[in-house]
């Protein structure tokens, strides 16, 4: 049995054929990708929203997308404990549609940044991330220029102690400095979970690290944690 | 009310449309001759807009008028080549399996030196629009960028708008930019070279053409709307650079890369259904270029009606919206039956689709405007290749190569320390690493660029084991100093990247970047380096597909140094099997292929010591030169090499220090014999004798490699090995630490912008 993965195609999405090649091609799961003008997602397991600059984002990045009608779908899809993935551009969707806590402020050196990234996984025990180890460092590409992580001391608290800080940027030996932070987030912070733990965002990019063939494939355990999960349930109901 | 006054305004703007005279012509940029001819061809006096179209067509830009009959000496056809240059937007390129590739390379450097950022991120969005509108989807871009140095404020300004420009541009738009080049010279001070190119892949029976077709088929504009933005920008890139270049801000088109990624979604959906006829992309001279040229290709004509165009400003005249180079627009051609389906697409991306006019038998444009027929041009005599004026200029020998050629390089005192030599050439700004640069570039997106060092950028084709080899190169210094052989070593360099990283070197597309051509010595340079480029692609079968030719890069400090840039397209069979650039493992053994003649003429290593550009550039022997390039390949694919590097600028000091850049921090070079021990140490270590390359391999492979080299008739020297003490000792000259060496070599670029 495969799972199916609904990919939305915002019109400004330039990762969503990365995410597709990855989820068919490399896992050999179901992959669709989804217009955004749609009103619903239809029949899928897991939603990613994919990097790219969604409407250009010359506003806000991920501020407009979050009003294309299959957001609505979307939304539906979280609270009823679907699981959705945003990455990059797809994670500034999910703060600014409420789905995750914060905010994605200009890279703090006021650049883009594309490079691989080392990061610490600080919580394995998710979907997303159950055949990761805790503590564990994975090496893995960002490429953004709205990646830092902002939120209030109150939310920051919060995200900490219910473990819902999923990944943080590090050093290749794991230590957590301030120069592995690549964009100036808040205590490093690379990706996010919500409470319910079915909402993950992320900045650093999994599908470009997935593939043996571009040398790197440490973004693989995030896609095939998701598909595990997904088989573990369907063995359990 | 108001209405009523806006058509009184428009009356009187029509009124006040100036009166054309021959006057008006050469302030439009034509000659007097031209003037004449284009009365000839018309039979009258033009009315203003058949005047900005002629002056548009025939401008330097648009006509390569100056440069179209040297261009004819280029070898232009080989058994790959799907299309001749300069028939179509790109050049199309066989590399089988049904797939094609469409690449090319093109200059924005007037308007980068005005609007640096604006400027760069709109070369970028043209040249992508080269590509898909040939219905290639671009899977790479590149950039070739000269700047004076980074000490001068404008420059860095200049700089850092230009690397954001590109940047911005290709990340939003979703290619990867994989490669590029940057090299500093006070030359380039005021008139920054900003060469933008792409590559993209289409399957054969999807390739689209820029020809007009059948009478009665609808002329459709698609994309952005049309505004008063780079009106005059190709005639502006016909002219130096002055104190009034300035003024010319508003040339500059203003670029929106989210518009450019609906745009091409849109036109490949729109090609790969079958419903598009002809296509062309509005690029220089916007609308004018496009209809004009599709027409003279079709041998027919086109009725178009301005009213019909999607304005964004008020009150725009014929003569605007012809010459108006607003980005984002495509001109199409297509069946009447399509256009409901041609609207459907484009509604879908949010874009305008609007039908402007029809084909028609005769072959003239006829463009009408507020119910008057405001041009009537015949197509043909407008368009490169067809009627547009063709100069042979006059030539001579610059007198500045006998006085440099004089340097004699036993002048030349031995350096008293040979660390500081090597540290300060790896702060060289041409030297120093780009990551400042290229870390602001997405070179990921779409999950097919191969992330190791190698000499070209390696990009895989998906559902293929093979890949494209990429890289763009010119050392300008050479052609300055010797034009013909600077042209030879441009190709003859790009194409040893290509097969030092294990792929076949199979095509180029050039920039022609020089001077102001009515001056006798540019365009002795010019002539001269084109034939280079001529000699070296027929000695290494890359014929060239088409490309850019970019005069007047000129400021009053005088023109820039002779730069034709060159870009390559190499194919490697299995990408698996790309041989990386840096080293891989200590014990491994190191070789330099090729024979070192110890020359320092135009070397970055006497510029450092004397602060001067001397001597004659290094020579070349293209036969020894495509020997070497054979070999290269034959070792990647026997998989007997760990690495390959070319050496270039800085020589093979600078080369085995690059191999461990990015190679484990644990490794070092240990270099205990010079290929050629009777060279000056200096020379042999910094001197940049072409056609040598740094290879590395395990112990057990050097016998066969040898015998490998051997039968090629190259030279192969075992120089040291690859050790495990993270230092460089070269002979008993250097002897640095490879992190010194590696901080030398990565901070230089970024203190000197960011200080």
């Amino acid at each position: 049995m495969s799972l199916k993965f609904g990919i939305v195609v915002f019109p400004g999405s330039n990762c969503d054929h990365d995410s597709h090649y990855v989820a068919e091609t490399i896992l050999g799961q179901d992959a669709r990708l989804i217009w955004h003008k749609e009103s619903s997602l239809g029949d899928v397991d897991a939603v990613i929203l994919p990097g790219g600059f969604s409407y250009g984002d010359y506003l806000r990045c991920g501020a407009l997308a979050r009003f294309s009608p299959i957001m609505k779908d979307v939304v539906r899809f979280a609270k009823n404990g679907g699981a959705v993935f945003g990455i990059c551009n797809g994670f500034q969707v999910l703060v600014e549609a409420g789905l995750l806590p914060g905010v994605l402020l200009r890279n703090s050196s006021l650049k883009f940044v594309c490079k691989y990234v080392h990061l610490k996984v600080e919580n394995s025990e998710t979907l997303f991330t159950s055949q990761c180890q805790r503590g564990e460092v994975l090496e893995i590409p960002i490429a953004h220029g709205d990646g830092n992580y902002f939120t209030d001391l109150e939310t920051l608290k919060r995200l900490e102690d219910r473990n819902q800080i999923v990944f943080r940027y590090c050093e290749e030996t794991g230590a957590i400095t301030e120069e592995a932070n690549p964009n100036g987030s808040l205590s490093n912070i690379a990706g996010i979970i919500n409470e319910q733990g079915n909402v993950m965002g992320m900045m650093p990019h999994p599908e470009r690290a997935s593939d043996p063939v571009l040398r790197h494939t440490d973004g693989r355990k995030v896609f095939n944690s998701i598909v595990e999960s997904f088989v573990r349930q369907s063995q359990l109901s | 009310m108001v209405k009523e006054r806006r058509s009184i305004m428009k009356q009187d703007h029509r009124k006040s449309e100036p009166k054309v005279t021959l006057e008006l012509g050469l302030e439009h940029g034509l000659t007097k001759e031209e003037y004449e001819l284009m009365l000839g061809i018309l039979g009258r006096t033009p009315s203003y807009t058949e005047l900005g179209i002629f002056s548009v067509m025939w401008s330097e830009h648009c006509s390569y008028k100056n440069s179209i009959a040297v261009l004819k000496t280029l070898p232009r056809s080989g058994a790959r080549l799907l299309v001749g240059a300069g028939e179509e937007n790109a050049g199309l390129v066989d590399i089988g399996d049904g797939l094609a590739v469409a690449f090319k390379i093109e200059s924005h450097n007037h308007p980068s030196a005005v609007e640096p950022y604006q400027g760069a991120a709109t070369g970028v969005g043209g040249i992508l629009r080269d590509i898909f509108t040939m219905g290639a989807r671009p899977v790479a871009a590149l950039n070739s960028l000269r700047f004076g140095d980074l000490s001068n404020d404008r420059v860095r300004y200049l700089f850092k708008g230009v690397v954001k420009g590109i940047g911005d541009y290709g990340n939003s738009f979703g290619v990867p930019t994989v490669a590029g080049e940057v090299y500093f010279d006070a030359s380039y001070t005021a008139n920054p070279l900003v060469n933008a190119m792409a590559v993209g892949i289409v399957r054969h029976d999807q390739v689209a053409t820029a020809t007009a077709r059948g009478t009665g088929n609808l002329v459709m504009i698609v994309g952005s709307s049309t505004g008063r933005d780079g009106i005059h920008g190709a005639t502006f890139a016909s002219e130096e650079i002055s104190e009034k270049s300035e003024a010319k801000r508003p040339s500059v088109q203003v670029g929106d890369p989210f518009t450019e990624k609906l745009l091409l979604e849109a036109t490949l959906e729109a090609i790969q259904a079958g419903l598009i006829v002809g296509i062309q992309d509005m690029g220089a001279a916007g609308l004018t270029c496009s209809s004009t040229e599709m027409s003279a290709k079709g041998k027919c004509g086109m009725r178009i009606d301005l009213d019909a165009v999607p304005l964004r400003e008020e009150e725009m005249t014929s003569y605007e919206i012809m010459l108006s180079e607003s980005q984002e627009r495509m001109l199409m051609v297509i069946k009447p039956e399509h256009e409901v389906g041609v609207k459907k697409i484009f509604d879908k991306w949010d874009l305008h689709a609007v039908r402007i006019g029809n084909v028609i038998g005769e072959d003239r444009v006829k463009i009408f405007y507020q119910g008057e027929l405001k041009a009537d041009v015949p197509a043909e005599v407008l368009v490169l290749g067809g009627g547009a004026p063709v100069y042979i200029r006059e030539s001579q020998e610059p007198g500045y190569l006998e006085e440099l050629h004089s340097f004699q390089s036993d002048q030349l005192s031995l350096p008293e320390d040979f660390n500081e030599v090597l540290l300060g050439l790896l702060k060289s700004q041409t030297i120093a690493c780009k990551r400042w640069v290229y870390d602001q570039y997405d070179s990921m997106v779409r999950t097919n660029t191969v992330p190791t060092s190698y000499d070209a950028s390696i990009v895989r084709i998906k559902g293929s084991k093979k890949g494209l080899a990429l890289k763009t190169d010119c050392n300008a210094r050479y052609v300055y100093l010797n034009p013909r052989r600077g042209g030879q070593i441009a190709v003859a360099e790009a194409a040893r990247n290509v097969a030092c990283a294990g792929a076949t070197p199979v095509a180029i597309t050039n920039c022609l970047n020089f001077g102001n051509p009515y001056d006798p010595e540019i365009y002795w340079q010019f002539t001269e380096a084109v034939a280079g480029i001529g000699d070296a692609c027929r000695a290494l079968d890359t014929p060239v597909t088409g490309g850019n030719v970019s005069f007047y890069n000129e400021s009053p400090d005088g023109a820039v140094l002779p730069t034709p840039v060159i870009g390559m397209l190499g194919l490697i069979e299995d990408v698996s099997k790309a041989v990386s650039s840096t080293f891989q493992h200590e014990g491994d053994m190191i070789m330099v292929l090729g024979r070192d003649l110890g020359e320092i003429g135009g070397s970055e290593y006497l510029f450092q010591r004397t602060g001067r550009l001397l001597g004659d550039a290094p020579s070349m022997d293209l036969a020894a030169e495509a020997n070497l390039q054979a070999l290269c390949l034959e070792l990647s694919l026997q998989s007997l090499i760990e690495s390959a590097h070319d050496c270039s600028e800085g020589g093979l000091a600078v080369a085995l220090t690059e191999g461990l850049m990015d190679a484990n921090p644990s490794l070092g070079v240990h270099m205990t014999r010079f290929p050629s021990p009777e060279i000056r140490a200096d020379f042999a270590l910094f001197g940049e004798t072409q056609s040598r390359v740094v290879i590395s391999m395990l112990p057990e492979n050097v016998d066969e490699v040898r015998t490998a080299a051997t039968f090629r008739g190259v030279q192969a020297t075992v120089i040291g090995e690859v050790s495990g003490d993270a230092t460089i000792k070269l002979s008993s000259r250097v002897n640095i630490s490879a992190d010194e060496a590696r901080l030398a070599y990565r901070s230089a670029i970024s203190q000197a912008v960011e200080g």
